[in-house]
């Protein structure tokens, strides 16, 4: 379904360049819902992007059902971190979600009936008419699920989705993504730096290292498909898998010095987000 | 009304500006981008200098209209030895000047005193918004007539243009006031004159800046509107006689030099403002209303 | 909202108003001052002047011309800007050149164009549009420069690209900034055919005001200053409340972000 193979990435500037992925290669099925997880500032993105066809890798290849990804393919969904920005200000709620089917060109009544289901599914049914910054960062984001969900993507690609919302707005959210993975069928590659949210959510968490990136394990998460955030976060082997993951990760992030710096950087911006939802 | 004003609208939430990941490259893009902008500027001005020597010598354009580049260089250059010109700059630049310092000062009192009491705030509201959009050149019969060609003329002109440009911003810098710290300093039992001294006057002063900014380009379009319709001396005026005159040549090197005027007054204000600015980090935007 | 309040905020609205036109009117009400005409007379020319064949022979000559080069001026700015936004090299090579056209101040175009254009209602267009123009063109290149990155890429991830892109992202999300340039070109094209048509013109507001001034007719001359006076007014309204219609997204956003 989803290959990632020997993909490298180097930002070059005149004086110097910045290899943000060394090499990395792993396969993702279809209808898994996989979890990418490393310390912060480790080039998720940058991957993130290279699979959704935003940036050229410098080496390596994506591929998508066996064809090269070279461009955004027609396929697949991406919903970004920054939902303030990633939503139409000057839409409503309804034309956001709707915007990425006109393409399509699927006639009206269908494309009414898959913008209904979506804003229905995540929970925004009465909220057609609303602007995105009337709501919530939540509900934002749920938009921009929405759109996702209409747009009938064969892949989701989801970049730290959860990382701007409140704790509990985060755990609502993270259920709704296990029940739509499961009621629609499609794969999901949902990126994080939040250990709890890459064991809870996925079927395989893959762990990188800092930067210049690579795979540091592949770990299989044999939770039980059913899962709530009550007993699945108390359950023995969450607390196991939460602490091997916690484990890899550490050693990721004393892999080298400059990775400290990096840390800090990045939990001032996450504190920012905090405050700011 | 202003000729200028770029305005820094949406302002993205802090902290998601670079996206993890994407942390060195862009930075060592922008460093590179840097280095080559200003090359590339230079080589547009250049290839609009010979764009018009070329136009009127391949025929495009009439000579007679549009004189080749070296020409209006010529023309430029004869000018600057000439003392009618400088006197002619200075009479501009003294009623510009002139006039800015008066709507200035009138506008940051008027503002101040409108904006810390919100009974005068509510009252002269729509006053201020039928008075502000009167276009100051409806009043050129009326200088004419009240002083001729002398220099209140051009004052009128350009005082009534910039006054409104400084008073809109100083009213909105009043307006955006942090009322945490309007009531820090009601409780603290500031006086009023501490409270415009202390609060009001630094969380303004940006907007004042950008009033100013806008003030000054306007204050130059009037300046040269006046000594070209009215006939008040100065560069306006000594246009208006090359044109009647035929001296193609030199109305274009006289177009050029307000040009240039132009592009300096925008400079200095600019950097000017960056630097009230530099002191105060504020939210603070331009040119909304 | 209850009488009370209504009755308030009229008070507020047209009270200082009325306290300054009661003042002008009381003041000149006897004035034997040639230049300064009782407030009576004026209003009295007003009606004579402005409401008979010059309105068709001025009053609405000088608005064809200030809106076709308006309109035009919107339409070139807005394209350019498109363009020169949109392409890095193109803006970093233009940029100088646009900075020096913009700080031209626009008057000093009316002589040069005259020698273009001649005395016609064509010259008073070009005056007008090659004037007021450049806000327009650099508040769009600033907007457009500013487009999102997120949205952009999110646009591109769901194969919004070409015409769609343009319209849905690029101009939509510049537009408060083309609106500000718009907003400041409005005033300059106001001022532009004003002294076209005094510097050389056979009609036209700016024309007739003049002609008055000269032959010393002071009211009828105060009453078209009166008259300009209220078409900046009336244009300003105009814009405003075309404005909150087209950009009241963007004022609720900055209202959002104000008050989290």
């Amino acid at each position: 379904m989803l290959d990632v193979r020997n993909l490298q990435k180097i930002y070059t500037g005149r004086n110097r360049s910045v290899e943000a992925l060394r090499n990395l290669t792993f396969h993702i099925g279809a209808g898994e819902l996989v979890c990418l997880v490393g310390p912060s500032g480790c080039g998720k993105t940058t991957l993130l992007k290279c699979m959704a066809g935003l940036i050229d890798p410098t080496d390596g290849e994506v591929r998508l059902d066996g064809r090269p990804v070279d461009g955004p393919p027609p396929g697949m969904a991406v919903v970004f971190q920054e939902y303030g920005r990633s939503l139409f200000a000057w839409m409503n709620v309804r034309d956001n979600v709707a915007l990425p089917l006109r393409r399509k060109k699927l006639g009206k009544a269908r494309e009414k009936e898959l913008v209904d289901h979506a804003l229905e599914v995540v929970g925004l049914a009465d909220a057609h008419q609303a602007y995105p910054w009337q709501l919530s960062g939540g509900m934002q984001q749920r938009v921009a699920i929405a759109r996702a969900v209409a747009f009938e993507p064969k892949v989701l690609l989801m970049d730290e989705p959860f990382a701007a919302v409140d704790a509990q707005t985060r755990a609502e959210l993270e259920d709704l993504i296990r029940r739509l993975w499961r009621e629609l069928g499609v794969t999901v590659l949902f990126v994080t730096h939040d250990i709890d949210e890459a064991v809870y959510l996925g079927q395989r968490t893959i762990i990188l290292s800092t930067s210049p990136t690579v795979v540091l394990e592949d770990l299989t998460i044999d939770l039980p498909d059913e899962r709530d955030q009550l007993h699945t976060r108390s359950s023995t082997r969450f607390a196991e898998l939460r602490a091997h993951v916690y484990e890899q990760i550490q050693r990721a992030k004393h892999h080298n010095g400059d990775t400290h710096a990096a840390v800090a950087d990045r939990s001032d911006e996450l504190a920012l987000h905090k405050s700011e939802s | 009304m202003s000729a200028s004003g770029s305005t820094p609208v949406l302002t993205k939430p802090a902290g998601t500006a670079t996206g993890p990941g994407g942390v060195g490259g862009g930075r060592v893009r922008r460093t590179l981008d840097r280095a080559r902008t200003p090359l590339r500027g230079l080589a547009g001005l250049a290839g609009l200098v010979v764009l018009l020597e070329v136009l009127p010598h391949i025929g495009v354009v009439s000579a007679d209209y549009l004189p080749p580049a070296s020409e209006m260089g010529r023309a430029l250059w004869q000018l600057l030895g000439e003392d009618a010109f400088w006197t002619a700059l200075g009479d501009t630049l003294t009623g510009w000047g002139l006039g800015l310092a008066i709507a200035v000062v009138a506008g940051v009192v008027a503002g101040v005193v409108i904006g810390s009491a919100p009974v005068l705030r509510a009252v002269t509201a729509s006053t201020i918004e039928f008075l502000r959009p009167i276009p100051s050149v409806a009043l050129i019969p009326v200088a004419v007539l009240l002083y001729g060609t002398d220099l209140e003329s051009k004052l009128l002109l350009v005082v009534y243009a910039s006054f409104w440009q400084v008073l809109v911003q100083v009213l909105a810098g009043m307006q955006d006031v942090d009322p945490v710290a309007e009531d820090t300093a009601r409780s603290y039992r500031m006086g009023s004159w501490g409270r415009v001294r202390y609060v009001l006057w630094p969380t303004a002063l940006p907007y004042v800046m950008t009033g100013v900014r806008l003030a000054a380009t306007v204050a130059l379009v009037l300046t040269i509107t006046a000594e070209l319709v009215i006939g008040s001396p100065g560069l306006g005026n000594q246009l208006a006689v090359a044109q009647t005159s035929g001296a193609v040549p030199r109305v274009y090197a006289l177009v050029l030099v307000t040009g240039l005027l132009g592009v300096a007054v925008n400079l200095v204000a600019r950097a000017i403002e960056r630097r009230a600015l530099h002191w105060h980090q504020s939210m603070r935007r331009e040119g909304q209303r | 909202m209850t009488v009370l309040t209504l009755a308030r905020r009229t008070g507020l609205v047209l009270g200082l108003p009325a306290v300054l036109f009661a003042i002008w009117w009381f003041a000149t009400a006897g004035s034997t001052d040639f230049y300064v005409p009782p407030l009576s007379t004026i209003l009295g020319k007003f009606g004579e002047v402005w409401t008979g064949e010059r309105l068709l022979s001025d009053v609405v000559p000088s608005l064809v011309r200030l809106l076709t080069g308006y309109l035009l001026a919107v339409a070139v700015g807005v394209g350019l800007g498109l363009v020169v936004g949109m392409h890095r090299g193109v803006r970093d090579v233009l940029e100088p050149v646009l900075e020096l056209f913009r700080a031209i101040p626009p008057p000093v175009l009316v002589p040069v164009i005259m020698l273009f254009a001649g005395i016609g209602d064509t010259m008073k267009v070009i005056v007008i549009v090659s004037g007021c123009m450049w806000p327009i063109l650099l508040n769009t290149v600033e907007g457009v420069r500013a487009v999102d990155e997120v949205l952009s890429d999110t646009c591109r991830s769901y194969g919004i690209t070409g015409p769609s892109r343009l319209w849905h992202l690029v101009l939509r999300s510049a537009s408060p900034q083309i609106v500000t340039g718009m907003r400041q070109a409005l005033s300059i094209a106001i001022i532009l055919m004003v002294i076209s048509e005094m510097f050389a013109a056979s009609n036209g507001l700016g024309f007739t005001i003049v002609q008055f001034q000269r032959s010393f007719a002071i009211p009828e001359m105060w009453s078209g200053v009166l008259l300009l006076g209220l078409l900046g007014f009336a244009l300003s309204l105009l814009f405003r409340v075309a404005e909150n219609r087209v950009l009241a997204w963007y004022h609720g956003l900055r209202r959002a972000q104000r008050n989290p």
